[in-house]
């Protein structure tokens, strides 16, 4: 049943993905996210569920663990932060290749390189553009609540299973180590091998009966015009995505003249500065994807026939800015207002950087 | 008294099938090289899990290089891994379907070079699966580089006047590392170029499945083999310099039981 | 002529004339065609039949798995 709770956002993704019936979580240690093998080694979902919890010997090692029971047919995850994404990005390639679907959890941290320990936003780029080698995308979804860490392991799960491709929770430090409450959805059954091939189709390998040809995961074709039709229907995929998948919310857009748009940590304060210049009498809204990747481009271009100009709060250099602006197809100005290396924004230097964008337009 | 005389069709027509080849092979022209041991050790892999009776309940694991492709020879359900990761691929195999029969086929750049770290780790845990490994001191698939077992002095074409130890180091007797290791239940050397080691290899490969069905931890099976167009050489002359050469480095039998 | 008689039957169009079986049958019994197959190989043959026993160790060191090795006892007369 349901139950409330006061929680991590590690946490509550942990105990989340206990409740969503997954098989199995590998990963390794990382700030600021170890709190969800942590958790997952504390809970023992082994004996709750049977899932299994490995800790790996290296992020490159867990991905390909996921690749292994992902390609079983099986629910599998892994989550870490920003460097180690970086590590499991060629298992995430070849997952994407060899069409598995999988839940992958970046909790980022601020960059380049070993960067820093506090939260970061500078990893969209990674996430949303493919981030490894070859023509795919992730499906990406951008908690900003400790409920959306919970809730989007569960969706995540649907979606990479209807798409057979990764999908990712693209979060950062700030979300993963606050607390607030939680609604933990029901516990749900994990799938039988049976069940899986009713819902999913049988195409994994569990085994091959004489009744059927061997099923064989792979992302390599030797043939180039094989490879090509097989790129095909990856686009093809990744274009049904675009059309149906794009989530986000809107706060007092509606006669909003210009807009904010932000993700996860950053729209959280983006929230306070609408409230903020509320107060003062500035008619600004937020834009909030909840799936960065397909990025909601047809409502920001709508949003662009009537509000007078766009600021991208970020926790990076600016990235999302990029897609902002595509989306806004130049019909009006597009800023950017960023922190790095760790840094967040306080809602007052924020409303400071919109009110400057007002006055320039 | 007289034998009967008889002819070659007669024999065939009237006397019993002593070798064919195993249903779980599939009818694919295998893509090696004339001569090329892995052939050999294919066959063998799959006739075990025929006889053992288990092809539908085994998962294999092919690797980057040459075998690279063994999904299209054996008659099995395979997934195909990213260079050296098999181990890590078997492991959430055999982690989410701890009651089927996992292997890894990988050679020696795939397993002891880009792959070293999955290894010894699956290895120290003691997965419980098959690793078949082929030694044959070279990178085949990319055209004949110097690998991790490349012997001293050993031409490639990037240790094109030999291996050079002091700067290029030493050839990596991985399986005897692993066997170090408590997870590891039986670590063996064999060969496959002569008809009496195919049949010892046999018996090796019969034993870590066994391994397996007895959850006894993790079983390597290194077989030494050759790469006659990456050593540049005959099928024949490869398989002499093996016996010679690779043999005196990688000593056969095995190195934990 | 052997107690025990063997033939052999070789795949023509999957073997690659690697030659490993010639070298290995104990009996000389094959042989490396003057023919080539559709690959442009020379297979491996059958020439010397009546000294085949069927002791498989052709089969057993093809790396292409294309020798089917049949075994038959004759009857004395």
């Amino acid at each position: 049943m349901e139950e409330v709770k006061l929680m991590k956002g590690n946490e509550a993704m942990a105990e989340a993905a206990i409740r969503a019936g997954v098989d199995a979580y590998f990963g390794y240690p990382i700030t600021p996210q170890s709190e969800v093998i942590e958790y997952l080694m504390h809970e023992e979902p082994f004996k709750r569920t049977g899932m299994v919890v490995l800790q790996a010997e290296s992020e490159l090692a867990a991905i390909n663990m996921v690749y292994g029971a992902a390609a079983c047919g099986k629910k599998a995850m892994t989550s870490s932060s920003s460097p180690g994404i970086s590590l499991k990005l060629e298992g995430i390639s070849y997952m994407a290749g060899a069409e598995l679907p999988c839940l992958i959890a970046n909790v980022m941290r601020g960059g380049p390189g070993l960067g820093t320990i506090q939260p970061g936003q500078s990893d969209y780029f990674q996430a949303v553009k493919g981030g490894g080698h070859g023509d795919y995308n992730l499906i990406v979804l951008a908690p900003s609540t400790v409920q959306e860490m919970a809730d989007f392991v569960d969706l995540g799960f649907d979606l990479a299973f209807k798409y057979r491709n990764p999908v990712m929770i693209l979060s950062d430090g700030a979300i993963g180590q606050m607390m607030e409450k939680v609604i933990l959805p029901e516990q749900k059954e994990r799938l039988s091998n049976e069940e899986i091939i009713k819902h999913y189709g049988n195409w994994a390998t569990t085994g091959k009966p004489e009744s059927r040809e061997s099923n064989i995961i792979t992302s390599l074709d030797l043939k180039p015009e094989l490879q090509e039709i097989h790129n095909q229907h990856l686009q093809n995929k990744f274009k049904t995505a675009e059309k149906n998948e794009v989530r986000y919310e809107q706060i007092q857009c509606e006669d909003a003249d210009y807009i904010l748009v932000a993700y996860g940590t950053s729209a959280r304060i983006s929230q306070k500065v609408v409230q903020l210049g509320r107060e003062k009498g500035l008619k600004i809204g937020l834009l909030r994807p909840i799936t960065l990747w397909p990025f909601p481009k047809k409502i920001i271009s709508e949003l662009a026939d009537h509000a007078k100009g766009f600021l991208s709060v970020e926790m990076s250099a600016g990235q999302m800015v990029e897609d902002v602006l595509l989306a806004v197809e130049g019909k009006v100005p597009v800023a950017h207002f960023g922190r790095m290396g760790g840094m967040i924004a306080s809602p007052s230097e924020v409303l400071d950087a919109v009110e400057k964008e007002i006055n320039k337009i | 008294m007289t034998t009967e005389v008889i002819t070659p069709e007669e024999i065939i027509k009237k006397g019993k099938i002593v070798f064919e080849k195993t249903k779980l092979m599939t009818d694919c022209t295998l893509s090696y090289c004339p001569g090329c041991g892995h052939g050999v050790a294919h066959r063998l892999v799959m006739e075990v899990v025929d006889e053992m009776g288990i092809g539908d309940n085994t998962i294999g694991v092919a690797p980057v290089g040459c075998s690279v492709l063994a999904y299209e020879f054996m008659n099995i359900d395979i997934q195909q891994a990213a260079h050296g990761r098999a181990p890590a691929v078997a492991t959430g195999i055999k982690r989410v379907f701890p009651e089927k029969y996992v292997f890894t086929y990988q050679g020696d750049g795939d397993l002891a070079a880009i792959g070293t770290s999955e290894t010894i780790h699956a290895c120290n845990r003691g997965e419980n699966i098959v690793i078949i490994f082929i030694n044959n001191g070279i990178y085949g698939m990319t055209g004949g580089q110097m690998a991790p077992t490349t012997l001293p002095g050993m031409k490639s074409s990037t240790s094109p006047y030999g291996r050079v130890v002091e700067s290029m180091g030493y050839p990596l007797k991985i399986t005897e590392m692993v066997a170090t290791l408590p997870g590891v239940a039986y670590a063996t050397r064999q060969a496959v170029h002569t008809a009496k080691l195919v049949t010892k290899t046999k018996k090796a490969i019969i034993k870590a499945f066994q391994n397996q069905k007895d959850k006894k931890g993790t079983s390597i099976i290194e077989i030494v083999a050759n790469c006659n167009s990456g050593w540049k050489m005959t099928p024949v002359e490869s398989n002499k310099w093996l016996d010679e050469n690779m043999l005196a480095y990688f000593p056969l039998g095995d190195i934990k039981k | 002529m052997p107690k025990v008689r063997g033939a052999v039957v070789i795949d023509i169009e999957a073997c690659k004339g690697c030659d490993l079986c010639v070298v290995a049958c104990p009996f000389d019994v094959l042989k490396l065609d003057t023919q080539v197959n559709a690959k442009g190989y020379n297979p491996a043959i059958p020439f010397n039949h009546d000294a085949c026993t069927g002791c498989k160790i052709c089969a057993l060191v093809c790396p292409d798995i294309c020798i089917t090795v049949y075994q038959y006892k004759p009857e004395k007369v």
